[in-house]
């Protein structure tokens, strides 16, 4: 630089130039954050890893369409898949999402449109942040107790359900509350202002707005229930066969990989991995499918 | 609602405290049936239709405010204020940052006690009845009063026919509202109206954000005027639009009050000279005084707004 340009070009860069401690300062604080980040990297790049490698070499054609047979300590190829598994997950994450979304939007409306900063609203903002907090098993517990123990009946697929609406429940309530609140002030006024009744204008103006957002906080509320074993366990139970009756026992893909790890069977044990990335992949395929949804369902 | 009635809600505002959209027939029907839209009690889809494009001046509503006081929790924003408003005019308020202008006009519409904790006392008449009388349904009241907002605002997920059509489906059932065609009529009249058609005629699918803001400010009034208001009150409208955007609103609301009557709120002084038949000038949450623009700003009565008026303050 200093070798070329007008004879005041060393003087002007010498008053802006960046002092060598700050220069030094500056790469640290770089190479520290890089690092970080890099660390962070690893687990997740391994987990995917690994989910690839040794999930892939389970799926094959008939992993997907036949369901588990119990025969572990006979052939390897009589094992069976993982349909019932498959979809018993998303009949019972269906049903907790019928049940909790509409619910959980509904209390996030009520809390920022109605309730706002009154003593009942905080009394049950403080309620969801103590559910949030509540480990999963917790949940399975509850169900386990009252819909099982108390009315002397066995496990069902609609009782899994349940225990995870309740997981469910806080995490869309709480997501839903934060996007509502983004929504300008301004848009309520504005269309209160033509003589709309205020639920006109939340239904036809704030939760249009808010609906990418929305759906991004459903799907995480989705996303983990779909990956909770501890709720299920002894609530839908497990089961071998596919079933469409929710009132019966039935299988889901975490509740299997928790028996299939657990089998002294290397090709169940191999299973598991294989049903670990289908749930990955499932979950992934929701969240695509959800985003583009959101996203044509929006003008701008 | 018969003999003398204005060709408005104004008159069965007060008795209006049904639920909202079984109302809104009604609302119409006497609408059709008073005189001056004799034309259009005809044909009940001719009614907006056909006022969009009578040039005659329509009998607007006067806004009469008697001992208004507003309050913020227990802060007096607005201290006791009488003002009349007179049908078919332009009434600016004008007077520095604080002074209680947005509030005053927020109150006739009752938008004031959307904000948590405030309200406001005394009485906002529409002729003669009480926008405040507790019989009163707000819904109503806003529909017969529009708002236009210092920013424009339209609607982000609706494109500009939705954004116009929003007045209309918002604030009626699809049985009063009519037809497809019919909509696709008001919303043009109300585009005509916001003298906006031409410019948006080829892209009313594409969405209202995307417009320039001097056309997204009229399309929000637009917006307002889809719904058939008898008076628009416009707080600062123009305070974020360039000088030519500016001067088409400006031009718009002197096209406008032939058929509405029009409060502003505006920081400058030279729009209020411009656009205003009548200016009032407010300081510290008091009505100092209020007359024909041009006296206010030649010959004003009283020395602060002198001073203000001659920018020595505010």
């Amino acid at each position: 630089m200093s070798t070329h340009g007008a004879p005041g070009a060393d003087a002007t860069l010498a008053r802006f130039a960046v002092s060598p401690a700050r220069r030094r300062r500056d790469r640290l604080a770089r190479g520290l954050i890089s690092a970080g980040t890099a660390v962070a990297l690893v687990p997740l790049v391994l987990v995917i890893y690994y989910l690839l490698h040794k999930g892939l070499s389970a799926w094959s054609g008939s992993f997907f369409t036949t369901d588990p047979t119990g025969n572990t300590f006979f052939k390897t190829s009589s094992i069976g898949g993982i349909k019932s598994a498959l979809l018993g997950t998303i009949e019972i994450v269906a049903l907790a999402s019928a049940i909790a979304i509409p619910i959980g939007i509904g209390v996030a409306v009520w809390l920022v449109e109605y309730g706002r900063d009154g003593v009942f609203a905080q009394v049950v903002r403080f309620f969801i942040d103590v559910m949030t907090g509540v480990p999963s098993i917790v949940f399975g517990l509850f169900i386990y107790i009252v819909l099982i123990v108390g009315t002397g009946s066995s496990y069902a697929g609609y009782k899994g359900s349940l225990a995870l609406a309740l997981l469910m429940l806080p995490v869309v309530t709480r997501s839903a509350e934060v996007i509502l609140l983004l929504i300008p002030g301004e848009l309520r006024e504005s269309a209160l202002a033509l003589g709309a009744p205020r639920w006109k204008v939340i239904s036809t103006v704030v939760l249009p707005t808010a609906l990418p957002g929305l759906v991004t906080g459903v799907l995480l509320a989705v996303a983990r229930a779909a990956g909770e074993t501890a709720p299920l366990l002894f609530t839908a139970a497990a089961a071998r066969n596919t079933d469409f009756n929710l009132s019966h026992f039935m299988n889901s893909l975490p509740v299997q990989i928790y028996n299939d790890v657990t089998s002294p069977t290397t090709a169940v044990v191999n299973r598991a991995w294989g049903a670990a990335l289908a749930l990955v992949t499932l979950i992934l395929l929701l969240n695509v499918i959800a985003r583009l949804a959101a996203r044509r369902s929006r003008l701008a | 609602m018969s003999g003398d009635a204005s060709p408005s809600q104004a008159a069965n505002v007060a008795s209006a405290n049904v639920d909202p959209d079984s109302r809104t027939e009604s609302e119409r029907v006497a609408r059709n049936a008073s005189p001056t839209d004799a034309a259009a009690a005809a044909a009940d889809s001719a009614v907006m239709v056909d006022a969009a494009t009578t040039p005659l001046v329509e009998r607007g509503v006067s806004v009469t405010l008697d001992g208004l006081r507003a309050f913020y929790g227990n802060a007096e924003q607005v201290k006791g204020i009488d003002l009349e408003v007179r049908a078919n005019e332009v009434t600016a308020i004008i007077g520095p940052s604080g002074s209680g202008k947005s509030t005053v006009v927020r109150c006739i519409n009752r938008m004031h006690e959307e904000i948590p904790g405030a309200h406001a006392e005394g009485r906002v008449l529409l002729d003669d009845a009480d926008v405040y009388d507790p019989d009163v349904d707000v819904v109503a009241v806003r529909r017969a009063i529009g708002m236009v907002f210092q920013k424009p605002n339209p609607f982000p997920t609706m494109s500009v026919f939705d954004n116009v059509a929003a007045g209309l489906r918002l604030s009626s059932t699809t049985r009063a509202r009519g037809g497809k065609a019919k909509l696709h009529a008001n919303v043009e009249a109300a585009l005509r109206r916001a003298a906006l058609w031409d410019e948006v005629a080829d892209r009313l699918d594409e969405p209202g954000a995307g417009l320039s803001g001097g056309q997204q400010q009229r399309l929000c009034i637009a917006r307002s005027l889809a719904v058939e208001p008898d008076v628009i009150l416009m707080d600062e409208p123009c305070s974020a639009l360039d000088p030519i955007a500016t001067l088409k609103i400006e031009e718009l609301i002197e096209e406008l009050k032939r058929r509405v009557t029009i409060v502003i709120v505006t920081h400058n002084m030279q729009q209020a000279a411009r656009v205003a038949d009548r200016t009032a000038f407010m300081l510290g949450g008091e009505l100092v005084e209020v007359g024909p623009t041009e006296e206010m700003f030649t010959k004003p009565g009283d020395p602060r707004t002198e001073e203000y008026v001659t920018g020595k303050f505010g």
